[in-house]
């Protein structure tokens, strides 16, 4: 009894954190550096990785071309779909918050598609939806619109598949729904009084109150754009023409296809890259539009 | 008498909008539900939601579509990779956030800060690694690496959610329980658990679907069609036969998110709870 009571209460802690310890060190920390050390080998899984340098950078940016394509095609279906998603489940958070009749239905509804986030289930139904005679084109016929190749065209097969991606807005608009209803009432009968119309204090209260998160919606969402895999696996792989090839398939393919571990994880690294450029320069401007309330 | 003229007009306004909206999300997925009665021919060039007749025969095809394997092998095997995945996430990261929520050791900041960072950090970059770390570690073609990583809380997010519920809970509870002689493991299974269960819960649901859902981790971790999970066997229908026959596709799509929808219909509270604690303090 005596002994117990020497380890103080508080490094008990470490006996907790024990799990995530190890789990940081050997499937975090560890992984995160080998990533870096193989993006400068050539590395197949079988054999030693062989150290050449910044060879597997240089060559991504200056002798591949499927790299530009897929850099570009990352970066816009980011740009398409994390604005859209936050536009759109704020616009429908707003709408569903008034306390309206059958809001729960509704809300249910528009919940529903976010359940099946990047499952394949859904990837497919997109696949059989937007092909050629599919159902969207039959319904597009009915308005004389001509058949549009969704999914051949490299156009369209972006947008398409940012299409699957925007439908599945519901989690965020629960988040939003959350959030909304923190908003003091008390503002809003203040800004009434002093004149200011709905679409003034949405901008200057609701927006700026929820603004925490919108923020950290953000984040989590372009993170996983950035990643996309699935949708463009399965719908268009990645085609036609490489317009859809994000890199989170041309990860899968040089890695785990063609067996070349180290360039792949240089494709990865560009991964990062863009995920780290991109949340710092959210993180720093997020003193001019973040408002974070009292803090705890 | 104007003003309320103009009320009622917005309110009907916003119904029609939520509404029109509504049943273009909701489309898709009852269009899902019907095509697995429709020949390929009514597929085709056709918007109308129906069927011209209805047999369950896409359902028994697609069952029994590929090659030597039914469905049964792969719902069972999905099951088998999910739930211990999610029942050691729960364990694991209910651990952590204690340790993380109600002590001061040294290193806390460094350590809160090092989760908070894993948070943000991409799967993509950790994957080649860990495919070598579970080869070495002969676990390749299993679920081994689902479990592993679940039972060494490498789900940053559902410790950081627990984190976030346990801080809201008054630590008057823990002093009051340490006075009456109580051990901090004592107090976490006897005092907080209880408290925490619907967090927990809210953890178990997420990790649950999203594990049921994921697509990227199993094709790279499980190899043999036999150790297949649905998302792999659903991807592999696609591929098998010259002439896809849709219906059983759409038929076995269906039955693939059917546990899902019917989860979240019980559990909806919990859905909803997860999200907006998750989210709030974020």
């Amino acid at each position: 009894m005596k002994r117990k009571k020497r380890l103080s209460r508080d490094n008990q802690a470490y006996f907790y954190l024990l799990p995530w310890i190890i789990g940081m060190l050997v499937l975090q920390i560890y992984p995160f550096i080998t990533s870096f050390y193989y993006s400068l080998t050539e590395y197949n899984a079988l054999k030693d990785p062989n150290f050449i340098g910044l060879d597997n950078y240089i060559r991504l940016f200056t002798r591949d071309k499927e790299f530009v394509k897929s850099l570009t095609a990352t970066i816009k279906y980011s740009v398409y779909t994390v604005p859209c998603k936050i536009i759109m489940s704020l616009f429908i958070a707003v709408l569903l918050n008034k306390g309206r009749k059958g809001i729960g239905a509704l809300r249910t509804i528009y919940y529903l598609p976010s359940l099946f986030g990047g499952s394949m289930a859904v990837s497919i139904l997109w696949k059989i939806m937007f092909m050629d005679d599919g159902m969207i084109n039959a319904f597009l016929h009915k308005f004389g619109v001509e058949t549009i190749s969704f999914l051949g065209n490299p156009s369209t097969a972006l947008p398409t598949l940012s299409a699957l991606e925007v439908w599945q807005f519901g989690s965020s608009m629960v988040m939003f729904l959350a959030a909304l209803k923190q908003v003091p009432q008390s503002l809003y009968e203040a800004a009434q009084i002093d004149g200011a119309g709905p679409v003034k204090s949405f901008f200057k209260i609701t927006i700026p109150q929820i603004s925490p998160i919108i923020f950290f919606c953000i984040i989590m969402q372009t993170i996983n754009a950035l990643q996309n895999f699935t949708s463009a696996f399965v719908v268009t792989q990645g085609g036609p023409v490489k317009s859809t090839y994000m890199l989170g398939l041309k990860l899968y393919n040089d890695g785990f296809l063609f067996m070349k571990m180290g360039y792949a994880s240089a494709t990865s690294w560009v991964i990062f890259a863009l995920v780290l450029v991109f949340t710092l320069v959210l993180f720093g401007t997020s003193k001019y539009w973040v408002f974070y309330g009292d803090e705890d | 008498m104007r003003k309320r003229t103009k009320k009622k007009i917005q309110e009907v306004l916003a119904y029609v909008v939520l509404i029109t909206i509504g049943i273009v999300m909701i489309y898709p997925l009852i269009w899902m539900f019907f095509a697995s009665f429709k020949t390929n021919e009514e597929i085709y060039g056709s918007i109308s939601l129906l069927p011209k007749s209805y047999s369950w025969e896409a359902f028994v095809d697609g069952w029994n579509a590929i090659g030597g394997n039914t469905y049964a092998v792969f719902f069972k095997n999905s099951f088998l990779l999910v739930i211990p995945t999610t029942l050691l996430t729960v364990v694991s990261s209910t651990l952590v956030a204690y340790g993380f929520a109600r002590f001061n050791f040294v290193g806390k900041r460094l350590a809160f800060s090092l989760l908070l960072s894993t948070l943000m950090l991409p799967n993509a970059i950790l994957i080649i690694p860990r495919y070598s770390i579970f080869r070495n570690l002969h676990v390749l073609d299993g679920y081994g690496p689902f479990y592993l990583m679940a039972a060494f809380a490498c789900y940053p997010f559902f410790t950081y959610m627990l984190v976030q519920f346990l801080r809201g809970l008054p630590r008057e509870l823990d002093e009051s329980a340490y006075i009456d002689g109580c051990g901090t493991f004592r107090t976490l299974i006897q005092i907080l658990l209880p408290l925490l269960k619907p967090a927990m819960f809210s953890a178990g649901l997420f990790q649950f679907l999203w594990t049921y859902n994921d697509y990227f981790n199993s094709l790279i971790y499980i190899n043999t069609v036999k150790k297949f999970t649905v998302s792999l066997a659903l991807r592999l229908s696609l591929d098998s036969e010259t002439i896809v026959i849709w219906k059983n596709v759409m038929a076995m799509s269906c039955l693939a998110v059917l546990p899902v929808v019917v989860l979240f219909f019980f559990c909806q509270k919990y859905f909803v709870e997860g999200i907006a604690t998750s989210g709030l303090k974020g």
